[in-house]
């Protein structure tokens, strides 16, 4: 399949973040076209276009959006999450550097087609740059009559305000993330009620990912036949696939949904000579781990799926047979044991107590029987925690002792640094280009 | 208004049953006697489905479900623990979690024996821990307040206690701090957790995490015996439990009394409580002819009490205090009346007034149980005047906030200043000093003027002329309901008791006519520092005094005659909260010869040969005609009205003994409007003094924004602020004292 | 400390940016490390006063989130990832190099204030393997010896550029600019670097291109 540059098309010119560059590529002309249409038309059209939310479920964006009830008289919020902390994941941070105003002008139309007049972007704290980048096309974009009151004459106003986290992976789950912007700790919320009927302030509100906003002026430009011309009619459009780890050409490959990990892998300029993919994960720690057997699954939300794990950030993550399985295991929970948020029983104790069998096992002692207690203890959280981030956690162990439990087994009476030679993996050994 | 409730078909455990819509399925499981398991669930706090002990099963769901969370719906199948293995694992893998960071320390545990936690490890979990790491550990214990201790190791992070700092007081002094396995209950360094309220979270911490300074490694729960009771400190009629051992209380806790206190008290309630032993009168006393108190029988006691009574007969003024229960305010009334003859009888021990006996007489007076909590929680709107309830009824206070935070109940207070109380209720302020009351309740009847609405007149209403006739008049033009919420247990039993001087003196009155044509006195529970007469003088003056008692007072140095009485734990008995509401209770230890106020008036009036007889004495009482004060001084400069009253925790005589209670107590402050700081040359943040009639206090002044011009306020009874002049004095303040 | 006039403008300009104003709670805190260089109790009550809260209800929020800190970090903040996506592929050599050359470990500072380090999470970088952060400004690709030399320099106070951004600034700086403050540094650090190029170079070289759009 090839590689199919929308989103990222302009990134090489010098100007891609600027507004000028975004406008002399038909940028902000898609607003303006969907102003010409009622708000209810926008939302058939992003349903009709079969987007897919790319924070990491998958969910019908067109859908979601006709969630939020429609002249209730109360304010509605659009929330874009930009706090994208899920280990592997690293498309949103690119694209807001590069082409933020993609951001801003989805922003407008979502907002638009929901009844918003106010809207948030919620970014991770540890970016700066990003956060120097989207604030100046915010502004860029009020200087050009693009947000504020009555925009363009339409009568329509769009406030957006752009808010820094300050470390905790939980707010990206889109409750955690609106109690923290409320001010509060990133504590997930009980739902219902759904953010679309008592979200942010308890008013209606709609949390999508920065990339599925970015793709908005896309689909309003060019039209839904055009957009399902890409991937699969479950998985239409097309995705910033970010590849990592050990391949030669680290970087953010644009391409169709359904094109495959090995073709991925073959653009990136493959894994480096004499050295053999041993696992990798289609979209984030918290996918399970495939084999290269199944390299050749298109990169869709349901084939992924059907082969035993999920497309999530849609961000494949490679690792070669220089790599510990059991040091990336453990230091997968040791991330979800620190960003675990404390709220529930299963994620704040599970996380702890596995974390702590993984950095036995990683530093050589252990017992055998500690392989099965893990796999139990994963399933003692799995599905009995208050939000999926222990679903998470309780994920790269089961898959990765199905296929390495020889490696486990080692491990309970020999260091990943004696089994494996921690230098081999890394890059300055030329582990990658 | 009709309510018709929806109900719904669900089925636990295979038993089909038909429960309201929105019922929690633990709710529904409870009824049919299932126990789910549970540490975050209360049932008056919002569900959290934090803790996850709860999880069950629920067909067609392929998870399992936290019970506490979720409401019922039609046709819904639950399967709990009994019968469902998802949720048996489910519950048994939480609990094996919940303990791998928890101390294994119930034998030193206060909760041990009555944990629901161990409860549940017993039941549910495993023999053996599987746990071998390095339990999390915290340098212990740490002081959450004065008073509440937080032993962190064993908090399992349930948040019912900072749910209900934050939800039921509205004092979130108490937070979740860090985040993941280092979560952890605390306070910030400088705010402790001085909440009226906060003895509440270590009844309802599932664990021994929360344990009082007071109670913390004293007892057992196996060791105690426990008694319902009904508090003694307020008019608020909270049901207790009353834990003893061998002989003496060793804590109290909140009662379940839905109608009432829901499941919570007050801090004072709960631990003002070594009054109770503390300083008691033994034995009976009697002034010899050295004109010294000696202890003497009880036959020889009552000889010589009768025999100086039936000397002052007529003549004699009969005090009794807020205190006594209603059985002892009828044997005080019938004593008075038809023993001594006298009408001088009083049981106000505080500033009072014609225009408020009159309104007890016509609006309070009988009327047995009218406005109730229940109405106070769906009332469209609540006005007060002349009362704080967090200060001066604190279970008022809740049921209020509790309307305010889920009815929308609209408060308004006709007040001096926006209280943190009136805040905590976001209610509104109507700012007026004590003269301007009467006014300001006049111009109120848009607050009060939909259908529903309640009018709640505190006992300070008495020193504002004219405003109770003004309430009595807004509540009759506008439709509202009245109740009158008094400060003290024995108040509303007193009123309906006939304890008032209906054709007769008041207590001021008696205390300054004492030694003239008032010649006897007979006491009841009233200490000098409650009335703002002159006690001590009035006795001192008095020709013969008999003063009941239980502990040693300057009332009881000075008379001539002391019968000892008992007090709530040792006897049965009724308090008549604000409601009209009987809240009764048991003899908590019994206790060989102590006899209640009214076993000692029956000994007596048999002394006197008279069989005490109890009638109604309202049925035949003439009621005074309700007519407005007027009295309005003239302020100097340098001048300012009182306005004060006490706060809940103060120097009051049933607190002593409780330095960890007292130490949660608010300081004193002097509060003053911008304008009246201005024109008295008062500083904010400055020390400020106030003085009057040879009393004075001194406190730091805080300027208040939107409070009453040339009124300053300052609480009473106050540790290291003690003027206790009534409401209305005109004071003299001057700032820049160091 | 105290917080002067200017910093309290500041705060209320920030309240002003929500419809309620506790949004403005995380910001502050931002704010209140530009000030401090960390939260200390005056800081919290600063924002609680502020935004009418308790101390212990700021308390509670400062102590969740982990950038902000309870004592003073180096005017260099340094983090290195050592998520597996990083670790394994240097991040781990990178981190246990620093420690040694500078005598520290997780959570300390250097003698001299200059340095502190913290090992960090995933950046949302894992593409730019293995990845460092100064005063949280991206340093990628990075092996030992570049790790070492950018935090020498930073601590002798010569200039480091961020390979995707500006030049690198103190740690007071940059929490300003987190609390919303503009510093005119947005056009810094140029478009995009090979990595985030990577994808459309290659499709370039291939000739490969999104579908036309049908008229
Ligand atoms: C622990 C956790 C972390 C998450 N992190 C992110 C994130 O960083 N960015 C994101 O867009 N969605 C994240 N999500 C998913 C969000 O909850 C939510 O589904 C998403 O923002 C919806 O946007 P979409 O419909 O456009 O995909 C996370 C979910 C969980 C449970
Ligand atoms: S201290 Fe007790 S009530 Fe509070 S969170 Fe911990 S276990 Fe729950
Ligand atoms: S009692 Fe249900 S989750 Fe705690």
């Amino acid at each position: 399949m090839t590689l199919t540059p929308v989103l990222t098309a302009h990134w090489d010119e010098a100007d891609s973040y600027t507004i000028g560059g975004y406008m002399r590529h038909g940028g902000y002309s898609a607003f303006k076209k969907a102003f010409q249409s009622g708000p209810d038309d926008i939302i058939n059209l992003v349903k009709d276009s079969g987007l897919r939310g790319r924070g990491g479920a998958g969910f019908p964006t067109g859908i979601k959006w006709s969630f939020v009830p429609q002249n209730d008289g109360k304010p509605h919020y659009l929330v874009v999450n930009a706090d994208e902390s899920e280990p592997g994941a690293c498309k949103d941070i690119p694209l807001m550097l590069a082409n933020p105003h993609a951001l801003i002008e989805g922003m407008i139309i979502a907002a638009y087609a929901m009844r918003c007049s106010h809207a948030f972007i919620y970014l991770r704290g540890e970016v700066p740059h990003v956060f120097r980048r989207v604030n100046a096309a915010i502004r860029e974009a009020y200087t050009a009559g693009y947000l504020g009151k009555n925009i363009m004459g339409s009568g329509f106003d769009l406030e957006i305000v752009l808010h820094a986290g300050a470390g905790a992976y939980i707010c990206g789950e889109e409750t955690a993330l609106l109690d923290s912007l409320e001010g509060r700790r990133g504590q997930p919320r009980l739902k219902p009620p759904f953010p679309a009927v008592a979200g942010l302030y308890a008013s209606p509100s709609c949390v999508n990912n920065v990339e599925t906003i970015a793709n908005i002026p896309y689909i309003v430009n060019n039209g839904v036949e055009w957009f399902r011309s890409f991937g699969t009619e479950k998985s239409p459009g097309f995705k910033l696939f970010a590849v990592s780890g050990h391949v030669k050409n680290p970087g953010i490959y644009e391409a169709p949904l359904g094109i495959t990990a090995r073709e991925l892998i073959e653009h990136a300029g493959g894994v480096r000579d004499g050295h053999q993919i041993k696992f990798w994960l289609p979209g984030g720690s918290s996918v399970p781990m495939l084999t290269p057997d199944l390299l050749d699954t298109p990169m869709t939300y349901e084939d992924i799926a059907a082969a035993g794990s999920m497309l999530g950030t849609g961000t494949p993550m490679v690792f070669d047979d220089s790599t510990s399985v059991v040091r990336a295991v453990a230091g997968w929970l040791a991330f979800y044991k620190h960003e675990s948020c404390g709220k529930c029983t299963p994620c704040r104790e599970g996380t702890y107590w596995i974390s702590d069998l993984l950095h036995r096992l990683e530093n050589g002692e252990g017992q055998e029987s500690d392989l099965d207690k893990i796999v139990e203890l994963c399933a003692q959280i799995s599905g009995r925690s208050f939000c999926a981030l222990g679903d998470a956690a309780s994920t790269p162990f089961p898959a990765a002792i199905k296929h390495f439990r020889d490696e486990f087994v080692t491990a309970t009476s020999t260091p990943a640094n004696d089994s494996f030679d921690q230098f081999a993996a890394t890059v300055f050994a030329g582990a990658t280009r | 208004m009709t309510v018709t409730t929806q109900t719904v078909t669900v089925t636990v455990d295979g038993v089909a049953v038909e429960v309201p819509a929105g019922t929690l399925i633990i709710r529904v499981a409870e009824m049919l006697g299932t126990a789910i398991p549970r540490f975050c669930d209360h049932p008056l706090l919002s569900p959290v489905a934090a803790c996850r002990a709860c999880l069950v099963e629920i067909e067609g769901q392929g998870k399992p479900q936290p019970a506490c969370a979720i409401p019922v719906t039609d046709g819904m199948v639950v399967k709990t623990q009994h019968t469902s293995d998802m949720a048996q694992q489910a519950q048994a893998g939480v609990m094996e979690f919940l303990l791998i960071n928890h101390p294994l320390d119930c034998p030193v545990c206060d909760k041990g024996g009555e944990c629901p936690l161990q409860n549940q490890a017993m039941a549910n979990g495993r023999g053996e821990s599987r746990f071998d790491g390095t339990k999390r550990s915290f340098p212990k214990p740490i002081n959450v307040s004065a008073q509440v201790l937080l032993d962190r190791e064993r908090c399992v992070s349930c948040a019912r206690c900072t749910r209900f700092a934050e939800q039921i007081a509205g004092d979130q002094f108490i937070a979740l701090l860090e985040r993941g396995a280092k979560q952890q209950v605390g306070t910030s360094e400088d705010q402790p957790f001085d909440s009226y309220f906060s003895g509440n979270t270590i009844q309802i911490c599932p664990v021994g995490a929360l344990t009082s300074a007071k109670y913390r490694f004293r007892s057992r729960p196996f060791d105690l015996v426990s008694t319902p009771s009904a508090c003694e400190h307020c008019a608020s009629g909270c049901a207790l439990r009353t834990d003893v051992r061998r002989g003496s209380v060793m804590r109290r806790l909140a009662w379940d009394a839905p109608e009432v206190n829901e499941e919570w008290n007050c801090d004072k309630g709960r631990f003002a409580f070594p009054y109770l032993s503390d300083g008691r009168l033994t034995s009976p006393l009697v002034r010899d002819e050295d004109g010294n108190l000696v202890p003497a029988s009880w036959p020889e006691a009552l000889r010589v009490a009768a025999a100086g009574l039936k000397e002052t007969g007529v003549a004699t003024g009969v005090l009794t205090g807020g205190r006594v229960t209603v059985e002892d305010a009828k044997a005080y009334a019938a004593f008075a009346r038809g023993v001594l003859g006298t009408n001088d009888v009083d049981f106000r021990a505080r500033a009072v007034g014609a225009e408020e006996t009159a309104f007890l007489a016509h609006h309070v007076a009988g009327k047995n149980i009218d406005v109730t909590y229940g109405d106070l929680e769906v009332a469209p709107s609540v006005l007060l005047v002349g009362l704080d309830p967090e200060d001066e009824s604190p279970i008022v206070f809740l049921r209020l906030r509790k309307a305010a935070l889920q009815h929308r109940t609209k408060v308004v207070s006709v007040a001096p200043y926006m209280t943190a109380g009136l805040a905590k209720m976001k209610g509104t302020l109507i700012a007026a000093g004590p003269f301007d009351e009467a006014t300001a309740i006049s111009g109120a009847a848009e607050h009060v003027k939909e259908a529903g609405s309640i009018i709640l007149v505190g006992e300070r209403a008495a020193t504002s002329p004219g405003a109770l006739k003004a309430v009595a008049d807004l509540a009759a033009s506008t439709g509202a309901r009245l109740a009158w919420v008094p400060r003290r247990a024995g108040d509303r039993g007193a009123v309906d008791a006939g304890l008032l001087p209906i054709n007769g003196r008041d207590i001021t009155t008696i205390l300054s006519e004492s030694g003239k044509a008032v010649k006897g006195l007979l006491v009841g529970g009233v200490s000098a520092s409650d009335v703002d007469g002159d006690l001590v003088a009035a006795v001192d003056a008095a020709q013969f005094v008999v003063s009941l008692e239980t502990r040693h007072s300057d009332v009881t140095e000075r008379a001539d005659v002391v019968l000892p009485v008992a007090v709530v734990t040792e006897k049965a008995g009724t308090f008549r909260n604000w409601e009209g509401r009987d809240r009764s209770f048991n003899v908590a230890i019994p206790t060989a010869n102590v006899l209640s106020d009214a076993d000692v008036l029956t000994e007596l009036a048999r002394e006197l040969g008279v069989e005490l007889d109890a009638t109604d004495f309202w049925a035949t009482a003439s009621k005074p005609e309700l007519v407005a004060g007027t009295h309005k001084p003239t302020v100097g400069s340098g001048q300012a009205v009182l306005a004060t009253w006490k706060h809940l925790l103060d120097k009051g005589t049933l607190q002593e003994g409780e330095p960890y209670l007292a130490a949660t107590s608010r300081v004193a402050v002097i509060r003053v409007s911008p304008a009246t700081a201005r024109s008295l040359n008062l500083v904010d943040g400055g020390q400020a003094k106030v003085e009057c009639c040879g009393r004075k206090a001194t406190a730091p002044v805080i300027e208040t924004a939107g409070m009453a011009d040339g009124v300053v306020w300052i609480p009473s009874n106050s540790e290291g602020a003690a003027l206790n002049l009534p409401s209305g004095c005109v004071v003299n303040v001057s700032g820049g004292v160091a | 400390m105290s917080f002067s006039e200017q910093t309290r403008e500041k705060a209320r300009d920030i309240i002003s940016r929500y419809p309620q104003s506790r949004s403005a709670l995380l910001p502050m805190l931002h704010l209140v490390q530009s000030e401090e260089g960390y939260v200390s109790a005056d800081g919290i009550a600063f924002c609680a006063e502020e935004l009418a809260l308790t101390t212990a209800d700021v308390a509670a929020v400062a102590t969740f989130y982990t950038m902000y800190h309870r004592k003073p970090v180096g005017e260099y903040h340094i983090g290195v990832c050592i998520n597996p996506g990083c670790g394994i592929l240097g991040g781990d050599t990178i981190w246990s190099t620093l420690c040694e050359r500078l005598g520290i470990g997780n959570d300390e500072v250097t003698e001299d204030g200059k340095i502190s380090l913290e090992r960090i999470e995933c950046q949302a970088a894992c593409t730019h393997a293995p990845v460092m952060t100064a005063n949280w400004e991206f340093l990628d690709n990075m092996t030992p010896e570049s790790a070492i030399d950018a935090v020498e320099k930073l601590r002798r106070g010569e200039e480091v550029k961020s390979t995707r951004g500006p030049r690198i600034r103190t740690f007071k700086e940059n929490e300003l600019t987190l609390a919303g403050f503009d510093d005119g540094l947005a056009a810094e650090g140029g478009n995009a670097d090979s990595f985030m190029l990577a994808g459309l170079n290659r499709a370039k070289e291939l000739g490969q291109s999104a579908p036309e759009v049908k008229k």
